[in-house]
C-alpha cells in the first residue's frame, strides 16, 4: 500500500512501485484531467506538479513520489492558476483541448516563478508541451496576458 | 458561464426525442412528431433539407436551448459553430445555449455532403448551414405562433430577439422556455422564412466564445480515453511490425504472469492483452513473444518504394486531363521549367491516441468514442458482432484531435475493439487503447507521393504547356468508398488541386500512376492538397522567376477568371508588405490555394542564416470562406493549419526499413513545438457567400509559401518535403 498526497488529500493505492504516477492518477484514482499522450516524457500532456514543480507523470514511478505533494489540473489553485484560467478563457486558446491540462500546469509553474516572462522564457518553459492543434500563438499570448493580470 | 458537457451515460435516441420531457429531464422537444425521414442516404446530398427542429433543437422549461450536434468536434470548434447558427436564426441569447452530440442515426443526422453520418472534408458548417437555419427558423415561427395565439395579436407584429419573444405594441414578452410547451403542439412549418443575413447578431461576431473552453481548461472534459465503465478492462493490441503480417504462433507465459494482466486474446489482427489498467495491459503486450508470418507483408524499404515511383513516373499513366498538345507545346517553348517533388508517408498523431470503449449488451452493443464516421462504424461493428447496425449505439465524445485519422473506411480501431470484446466473450466492457508507438507505427498514413512536372513558357513569359505525372497509393481505391472518388482508375483524392488549378494554361497533360501496396493510407488534414499545393505553387513561383516577373503579378495575370483566389492573394500580399526591400538572408514567399471550396493565400517570411539553416518568422494568412460564422474560430483554424502544415514541412516523415516503420514516438516523429511557431496574422476576406469549411484549408499553402520564401531569401529551391530531407541538402 502506498500513500499518495494528491490535491490536498491522502489516498492509499495498491500498485507495483514501478507503476508510473500517470496511470495511478488516471486508472486508480480516476482523475482523468491528466492525459496520456506519449508515455515517454516527450509531449507534456501528463504534466502535474510535485511540490510545485512541473513533472512528467508518465516518467515518474510511484515509488519516487514519496511524501511529495502532487497537484493535478483538478486541484490547481492560487493567483497564477486564476490568471491562467482567465487568460485561456479570454483568448479561447483551446482547440481539441487534450494537451491543455499539461499546458496549463506548465504555464502555472512558469508564472509562479516569473511574472514577467519574455517570449524566450515562455518558449523554454513550454517547449516540452506539444499541441498538435498548434495553439501555440494563443498560448504565448495568454501567458503574457496572465502575467499582466498577476502584476496588476 | 456556459458549459458543454459530453455525457458518458446519457443517450439521446430518436425514441427519447419523441418521448420528450420524461426522457429528457424536463426538457420539452419542440414538435411532437418527426417528419418522415426525407433524408434517405441516397437522396440526402441532393434534396433540400426539410426543417427538423425536433431533431436538432431542444428548448427546455428552464429556458436553455440545446443544439444537437451531428458532427464530431475534434478541436475545430464545430459544436460552437453549429450552436451559433441555431442561436442566431432562432433569436436566442448566447448564454442560454447548450450543445450535445447526436446519437448515431443516419436517418436524422447524415452529413448532407456524404449521405451518411460523419465528419470530414471541412463540410460540417457548409452542409449544416441551411439545414440548421431552416430548423431554427421553423422553431422560431412555432414560438411566434404560440405567442400570437396566447396574446391574441397578429404574428407579424411579434419579434424574437436575445431569447425574448415580444409584442412591442402591447409590451408583452415571454421567454423561449415559457412558450416552448405550447409551441411544441403546433405543426412544423415546411417553408419557414429565414432571417435576413444583415440581421445576424451572433453569426460573424467575435463576441461568441467557444462552448468547450471552460471544461477543457479545468480537466473536466471527458474524452473517450477518460471513459470508465463498471468492471471495464483495458486492451492493448500487438499488431504485426510489418504491414500485412499475421500471427504464426505466440508465447504469452511472461505476459500472463504480470500483475494486473487479466487475459490474452488472439484475434485476426494480432494478440490483445487485457489488463485492469492501461499500464498493466501495455506491460503485458510488451512481454508477449510473437512469431509473425510476413509472407504477404510489405517488406520493402521506403527508399526502394520511392525508387519504384520514380520509374513509374516515366511511364504513360492514366490520363486525368489531356487538353491541347502538350508535347508539341513543350517542344516549341522558349523556356522549360522542371520539378521533381517527393513526399513521405505522414502519421496524423492526434494528441489523444486512438481508443474506444465497447460494451456488449443484451440489445447489441454500446460504444464510447471520438466517433467521426458513425454510420461506417455502426456497420463495421455490426458485421463483426453479427447484429444490425442500429443495435450499435455510439456515444460520441469530444476527440483529442483527429486530422483525418479517426475516420477510416473500415472503422479500423472500432473493429479491433469489437473483435476483441467478442473473442473474449463479452464478459466485461473493453477499452482498447493505442499507445503512441502504435499510432506512429500503425499505418493509415498520408500516402507517399512523387510528382514530376515540366512546364513551358513562351518568349513573352506566358505558360503554354504543363505536363504533370503523379505517382501514389490511392486512398480510396479498394475500399468501400471507392465509388465516391475513383473514376477510370483515378482517385480524385490523389490529384485534387492539380486538374482544378486556377491558372489558365492552354496545353495540359496530367497523368496518374496508381500504386498498390500493403501500407494502409488515409486522408490527412487537407488530403491531396497536402502535396498538390506544394507542387503547383512552387512550379508557378519558378515559372514567374523564369519569366522575369513578380510572383504576385504573374499569378494575378493568370487569375482573371478567379476573383476569390485573386482576392486573397492580393490581401495576403498587401498585409505582408509584399515588394518591400528586405535585408540579406530574409525573404517573403507567397502561395494561394483553394481547397474544400475555401480560398487561402499565405505569405511566409523567413530568415536564412549563413550556415543554411532557416527560421520561419511570420505567416500572414488571408482566407475567404464565405460568411465566417465564428470569425475567431476561423482565425484559430488558420493558425492551427499553419502550425500543422509547418511541422510536417519542417521535419516529419514516416520511413520504412525492410517493411518496418523506423519512427516510434515524438522523439523521431517530432511535432511542431512552441519554439518553432511563427507569428501568424490572419485576415478574413469579407463575403456574403454561404460558409465553407476552415478545418483543412489552412494547411496546403504553408509549405509552398515557405519554399518560395527560402528561394527569395537565398536562391535555394526546396521542392520536396520535409525540407530537412537529405535528398535536398546540396540541391
Amino acid at each position: 500500500m502506498i500513500a499518495l498526497n494528491i490535491n490536498g488529500s491522502t489516498k492509499d493505492v495498491q500498485v507495483d512501485p514501478d507503476t508510473p504516477l500517470l496511470w495511478v492518477i488516471r486508472d486508480e484514482l480516476e482523475l482523468t484531467g491528466t492525459k496520456f499522450g506519449c508515455g515517454a516524457g516527450l509531449c507534456g500532456a501528463c504534466t502535474v506538479h510535485l511540490d510545485g514543480t512541473p513533472i512528467r507523470s508518465c516518467q515518474t514511478p510511484i515509488s519516487e513520489v514519496g511524501a511529495g505533494k502532487i497537484t493535478t489540473v483538478e486541484g490547481i489553485k492560487g493567483k497564477a492558476s486564476d490568471a491562467v484560467h482567465a487568460a485561456w478563457t479570454n483568448l479561447d486558446v483551446v482547440q481539441c483541448g487534450y494537451c491543455q491540462s499539461g499546458q496549463i500546469m506548465s504555464a502555472v509553474a512558469l508564472l509562479s516563478q516569473n511574472q514577467s516572462p519574455t517570449n524566450a522564457d515562455i518558449d523554454t518553459a513550454m517547449n516540452g508541451n506539444v499541441c498538435r492543434c498548434a495553439t501555440y500563438v494563443r498560448i504565448r499570448a495568454a501567458i503574457h496576458q496572465a502575467a499582466t493580470m498577476m502584476r496588476a | 458561464m456556459l458549459t458543454l458537457t459530453a455525457r458518458r451515460n446519457e443517450r439521446l435516441s430518436r425514441r427519447n426525442l419523441l418521448k420528450g420531457s420524461a426522457a429528457l429531464g424536463g426538457a420539452l422537444v419542440i414538435a411532437t412528431h418527426i417528419s418522415p425521414p426525407a433524408f434517405a442516404a441516397e437522396t440526402a446530398a441532393r434534396s433540400q433539407p426539410a426543417p427538423m427542429p425536433n431533431a436538432f433543437i431542444r428548448i427546455a422549461p428552464d429556458d436553455t436551448v440545446t443544439v444537437i450536434i451531428k458532427h464530431l468536434d475534434k478541436g475545430q470548434g464545430v459544436a460552437t459553430g453549429l450552436t451559433t447558427i441555431v442561436a442566431d436564426e432562432l433569436g436566442a441569447d448566447w448564454p442560454q445555449m447548450r450543445a450535445e452530440f447526436a446519437p448515431a442515426n443516419a436517418a436524422l443526422y447524415s452529413n448532407l455532403a456524404f449521405g451518411l453520418q460523419g465528419t470530414g472534408g471541412s463540410t460540417s458548417i457548409a452542409n449544416s448551414w441551411m439545414q440548421l437555419r431552416s430548423a431554427a427558423a421553423a422553431a422560431r415561427e412555432m414560438l411566434v405562433t404560440a405567442a400570437a395565439d396566447q396574446w391574441q395579436v397578429p404574428a407579424s407584429e411579434i419579434t424574437v430577439e436575445k431569447g425574448v419573444v415580444g409584442h412591442p405594441p402591447t409590451g408583452k414578452t415571454a421567454r423561449l422556455g415559457t412558450l416552448a410547451p405550447s409551441a411544441a403542439k403546433l405543426p412544423v412549418p415546411q417553408n419557414p422564412t429565414l432571417k435576413d443575413p444583415a440581421a445576424f447578431r451572433l453569426i460573424g461576431s467575435r463576441e461568441v466564445k467557444r462552448l468547450d473552453t471552460p471544461n477543457k481548461i479545468t480537466g473536466k472534459t471527458i474524452y473517450a480515453m477518460d471513459v470508465k465503465r463498471p468492471n471495464m478492462v483495458y486492451a492493448v493490441l500487438a499488431r504485426s511490425p510489418k504491414f500485412g503480417g499475421t500471427v504464426k504462433a505466440f508465447d504469452a507465459s511472461a505476459a500472463t504472469a504480470l500483475p494486473g494482466v487479466v487475459d490474452i486474446v488472439r484475434v485476426p489482427m494480432g494478440v490483445a492483452v487485457l489488463g485492469t489498467t492501461t499500464w498493466a495491459a501495455k506491460q503485458g503486450r510488451d512481454a508477449l513473444n510473437i512469431d509473425w508470418d510476413f509472407s504477404k507483408a510489405e517488406t520493402r524499404s521506403s527508399d526502394a518504394i520511392l525508387a519504384d515511383y520514380k520509374k513509374r513516373a516515366a511511364e504513360i499513366g492514366l490520363p486525368a486531363v489531356a487538353v491541347g498538345d502538350t508535347t508539341k507545346a513543350l517542344a516549341s517553348a522558349d523556356k522549360v521549367v522542371e520539378g521533381e517533388f517527393e513526399f513521405p508517408y505522414l502519421a496524423h498523431a492526434p494528441m489523444e491516441p486512438l481508443n474506444c470503449v465497447v460494451e456488449l449488451t443484451a440489445d447489441g452493443c454500446e460504444i464510447w468514442a471520438g466517433s467521426q464516421f458513425q454510420t461506417v462504424e455502426q456497420g463495421a461493428v455490426a458485421a463483426v458482432l453479427g447484429i444490425k447496425p442500429e443495435q450499435v449505439k455510439i456515444n460520441t465524445l469530444f476527440a483529442g484531435g483527429s486530422f483525418g485519422r479517426r475516420a477510416t473506411p473500415g472503422a479500423d480501431y472500432f473493429v479491433e475493439a469489437a473483435t476483441i470484446a467478442k473473442a473474449w466473450g463479452g464478459q466485461r466492457p473493453v477499452h482498447l487503447v493505442w499507445t503512441r508507438e502504435d499510432d506512429i507505427r500503425g499505418g493509415y498514413y498520408r500516402p507517399m507521393v512523387y510528382h514530376k512536372v515540366r512546364a513551358g513558357l513562351d518568349k513573352d513569359g506566358r505558360i503554354i504547356a504543363w505536363d504533370h505525372h503523379i505517382v501514389a497509393q490511392q486512398i480510396m481505391e479498394g475500399t468501400p468508398f471507392e465509388k465516391f472518388t475513383v473514376r477510370n482508375g483515378i482517385d480524385s483524392l490523389s490529384i485534387e488541386g492539380v486538374p482544378d488549378m486556377p491558372y489558365a494554361v492552354p496545353n495540359v497533360s496530367i497523368a496518374m500512376h496508381p500504386v498498390r501496396a500493403p501500407v494502409p493510407v488515409l486522408w490527412w488534414r487537407s488530403v491531396g492538397h497536402t502535396h498538390t499545393a506544394q507542387v503547383v505553387e512552387v512550379m508557378i513561383d519558378d515559372l514567374a522567376h523564369a519569366a522575369g516577373k513578380d510572383p504576385v503579378e504573374f499569378r494575378l495575370a493568370l487569375l482573371k477568371d478567379h476573383p476569390r483566389h485573386a482576392g486573397v492573394l492580393k490581401l495576403a500580399a498587401e498585409k505582408a508588405g509584399w515588394g518591400q526591400a528586405l535585408p540579406k538572408g530574409r525573404g517573403i514567399g507567397i502561395a494561394v490555394h483553394e481547397s474544400f471550396k475555401t480560398f487561402v493565400a499565405q505569405a511566409a517570411e523567413v530568415t536564412v542564416a549563413d550556415n543554411g539553416t532557416f527560421k520561419v518568422d511570420k505567416v500572414v494568412c488571408a482566407v475567404d470562406c464565405g460568411i465566417a460564422v465564428n470569425p475567431d474560430i476561423v482565425v484559430a483554424q488558420m493558425e492551427g493549419g499553419v502550425g500543422y502544415g509547418l511541422g510536417a514541412a519542417l521535419r516529419n516523415k514516416i520511413t520504412l526499413t525492410n517493411g518496418e516503420v523506423d519512427q516510434s514516438n515524438f522523439h523521431d516523429y517530432e511535432p511542431l513545438r512552441i519554439v518553432d511557431m511563427p507569428t501568424v496574422e490572419v485576415h478574413i476576406a469579407a463575403s456574403g457567400e454561404a460558409p465553407t469549411g476552415v478545418g483543412e484549408p489552412g494547411v496546403p499553402a504553408v509549405a509552398p509559401a515557405i519554399s518560395n520564401a527560402i528561394f527569395a531569401a537565398c536562391g535555394k529551391r526546396l521542392r520536396s518535403l520535409p525540407f530537412s530531407a537529405a535528398s535536398q541538402q546540396g540541391a
